[in-house]
């Protein structure tokens, strides 16, 4: 990777070192004077991965991020794999395609988008690897290899790396931000380059080839009744697309081993940083300090948590707090309903608020933004713009949703 | 229409709808609605999450044996339990014979195997269980929380792809099956979920058409959630709201009152747009399911919820009818 993304070393910001692997030692806004914001990963890093479950507006995210890198002057890139192309209609383009596409705009830096084909990104990796055109050309028209990207979990998420691997590697982009995809399982993504690798070293295909290398009598016998099964479940044929296919693959696992420890190295490197994405709904917030804890395993850290979606709470004043407490109202007044209202949203923002409590303090130092429900849906970068001014306002770091957010 | 009837309309009803649209709430609802209306109702949920058992009040995820989550009355329950491919593999296998053999093939990650030289054959394994479920006679209402939509197209349709792919064997049998059960209108139909707003609508309309057209599945009601009740009184001003009550209020609670006001019916007439855009583009009829102002739910908020439904379902024939 390049060092052009770390000249701006600002006070306070979290220093970006080259191939920095003891990341896990590493906290960010250690020893700082000020806080750091969200705005500053935007500033510093060269890779932003973008994580959480399903529907919490990761894409959205991701996207608003890489707009505000370009606000900023950088040469920003967004990857996304999204078969409902919501990244798309965010960016008011139509289709992406697997090469990034320039999104004109008033904005001092660049931004792109790529909506990742993982068929075609898959194919490209095949032959890379392959020692010959031969090679490549047995195993892209195989049918268990045209199943491969559909069929084997993670195949996705193992292209959508790969993807930003390439792009982060090639140099065309300051900064790279990618949307991972809506896995079940969010840890999937880290966990892909290795589960492909696993699978293409699977016993049972070592076995798949080894007639062809005649140590047929070698087999022991419970996995010739494994192969029996799968012959008498699936039908024959489909034993022999797979020993064709395990054909093809040799020689080439190690290629795909050396590259996966690449990939895990970039996603270690400082220049690399993890942002969370959360809806404020309990299960969501559950489920994200479930994925922090593995990414901290892991050795990575979640740098910056986005809480997308609140409901304002309509308290704030420059104070902080209302000067009265809410009227008693007379039953069925005008006046009941409109303090039932407002209480209904307190304390569902209060609710939103102690759901998130303890990931707050699980992510720390990690700053936290807090992206309000707006009253528009995010289908161009106009929408875009205003997600992005939420997420990087001056005080992202404790910035509480106002009803400013009606404005 | 009666919520009886409503419920009977076919023995399996698949939930399904994008991710965040509160799939599994409404699962929960339906069962709670469909329990209550007297129906023995069977939740299967694919991934072993926690979100249906945590509606009932119960602790932990599902297991691949049944719970009960509620009991009415001896005909009238909410069980529930996980159906995973793997699951349904080591069954399937030992159904057919193979029962010593099939946890090792599970464990040794061949299913991965298998899975990849037959895309699908995980959903059909799934469904197949599903069907068979239905066969049995095993409740009178079967739901099936469904993988999230992009999951879910791949999951339905995967049963016609292995018709075309597979030759031969259990495997195509049981894909027949499955296309057999998925066409007919009588046996399952597929409820989709969404919430009032342009993309989730825009998702749905999508997702309704491709069922329809590359599967032939039957599509009940659209369900959106998450829909605010209307409320005319919020149009007034807190200023003149608290003189009609004699009450005085300082600057920032009038403000704060009049935002929090402006803001519920600037999202309702969001959602009524989207309510309308909706009934123009799909021609099927929809549930409206509460919002709430809780992030958890739980027993009260399915109650709430499987109320509404109810009273919604009640609707439809006055509906149908006018």
């Amino acid at each position: 990777m390049s060092d052009r993304a770390l000249t701006d070393e600002r006070e306070g910001a979290p220093r970006p070192k080259e191939l920095g692997d003891a990341k896990a030692a590493h906290r960010p806004g250690e020893a700082t004077h000020r806080r750091y914001q969200l705005a500053d990963l935007v500033e510093d890093r060269s890779v932003i991965v973008c994580c959480g479950s399903g529907g919490v507006g990761k894409t959205t995210v991701a996207a608003a991020f890489a707009l505000e890198a370009a606000r900023r002057g950088r040469r920003a890139c967004v990857v996304t794999i999204d078969p409902a192309r919501r990244l798309a209609d965010a960016l008011g383009l139509d289709t992406l395609t697997n090469s990034p596409k320039r999104i004109d705009g008033p904005w001092p830096g660049e931004l792109s988008a790529l909506m990742l084909d993982p068929k075609g990104t898959f194919d490209d990796l095949v032959r890379r690897y392959s020692a010959s055109s031969e090679q490549a050309e047995g195993i892209l028209s195989n049918r268990m290899y045209r199943n491969l990207t559909g069929a084997l979990s993670g195949t996705q998420e193992y292209m959508a790396m790969e993807k930003l691997y390439e792009l982060a590697e090639e140099g065309s982009y300051d900064i790279v931000v990618v949307d991972t995809p809506p896995t079940r399982n969010a840890i999937d993504f880290i966990d892909a380059p290795r589960r492909l690798t696993r699978f293409l070293g699977h016993r049972l295909f070592q076995f798949l080839l080894m007639p062809t290398r005649a140590y047929l009598r070698a087999v022991s016998v419970a996995t010739q009744a494994l192969l029996r099964t799968i012959s008498k479940v699936a039908g024959a044929e489909i034993v022999q697309d797979a020993v064709t296919f395990f054909q093809a693959f040799e020689g080439m696992e190690e290629g795909f081993r050396l590259r996966a420890d690449h990939m895990r190295k970039l996603l270690a490197r400082r220049t690399t940083a993890f942002v969370l994405v959360t809806s404020p709904r309990a299960d969501t917030v559950d489920e994200a300090g479930w994925f922090a804890d593995k990414l901290n395993e892991s050795g990575l850290a979640v740098e910056g948590l986005v809480v997308n979606r609140m409901h304002p709470s309509f308290t704030s004043t420059p104070e902080g707090s209302r000067t009265q407490p809410l009227p008693q109202a007379p039953e069925g007044s005008a006046l009941e309903a409109l303090v039932e209202n407002l209480r209904g949203y307190v304390a569902v923002n209060q609710r939103e608020e102690a759901a998130l409590a303890e990931l707050v303090v699980q992510v720390a130092p990690s700053p936290v933004a807090r992206v309000p429900l707006l009253d528009i849906d995010v289908t161009d970068t106009d929408g875009l713009g205003l997600v992005a001014d939420h997420l990087f306002s001056s005080d992202s770091g404790g910035a509480r949703p106002t009803s400013t957010a009606l404005a | 229409m009666d919520v009886a009837s409503f419920c009977r309309q076919s023995r399996v009803l698949i939930v399904a709808g994008k991710g965040g649209v509160g799939k599994t709430t409404i699962t929960a609802s339906l069962a709670k609605m469909a329990s209550s209306a007297g129906l023995e109702v069977l939740v299967v949920e694919l991934e072993g999450k926690p979100g249906v058992p945590a509606a009932f009040g119960h602790e932990g995820s599902l297991d691949y044996d049944e719970t009960v989550l509620e009991s009415l009355s001896d005909d009238s329950r909410v069980r529930a339990r996980r159906i995973t491919p793997d699951d349904a593999l080591v069954e399937y296998l030992a159904d057919h014979g193979m029962k010593r053999i099939s946890k090792r093939l599970v464990s040794s990650g061949a299913l991965d195997v298998v899975a990849t030289a037959i895309p699908g054959i995980r959903d059909i394994l799934v469904l197949g269980k599903v069907k068979q479920l239905e066969r049995d006679d095993s409740a009178d209402l079967i739901l099936v929380d469904a993988p999230a939509t992009g999951h879910a197209m791949t999951f339905l349709s995967s049963a016609r792809g292995l018709l075309d792919a597979a030759r031969s064997g259990p495997v195509r049998s049981q894909a027949a099956d499955v296309v057999e059960l998925l066409s007919d209108a009588k046996r399952c139909q597929v409820a989709l979920v969404t919430l009032p707003e342009e993309m989730p609508v825009n998702e749905v309309v999508e997702t309704a058409y491709k069922l329809e057209d590359r599967i032939g599945i039957s599509l009940g009601p659209v369900i959106v959630n998450g829909c605010l009740a209307e409320q005319p009184l919020l149009e007034t001003d807190p200023a003149e709201a608290a003189e009609q009550a004699g009450v005085e209020l300082d600057q920032p609670v009038q403000e704060a009152l009049r935002a929090a006001a402006l803001f519920r019916t600037h999202r309702y007439q969001l959602q009524a747009a989207q309510w309308e855009r909706l009934e123009s583009e799909l021609p099927l009829p929809q549930l409206h399911a509460p919002f709430l102002f809780s992030p958890r739910i739980g027993p009260a908020e399915l109650e709430r919820i499987g109320f509404d439904l109810a009273e919604a379902v009640g609707r439809l024939e006055e509906y149908r009818e006018s």
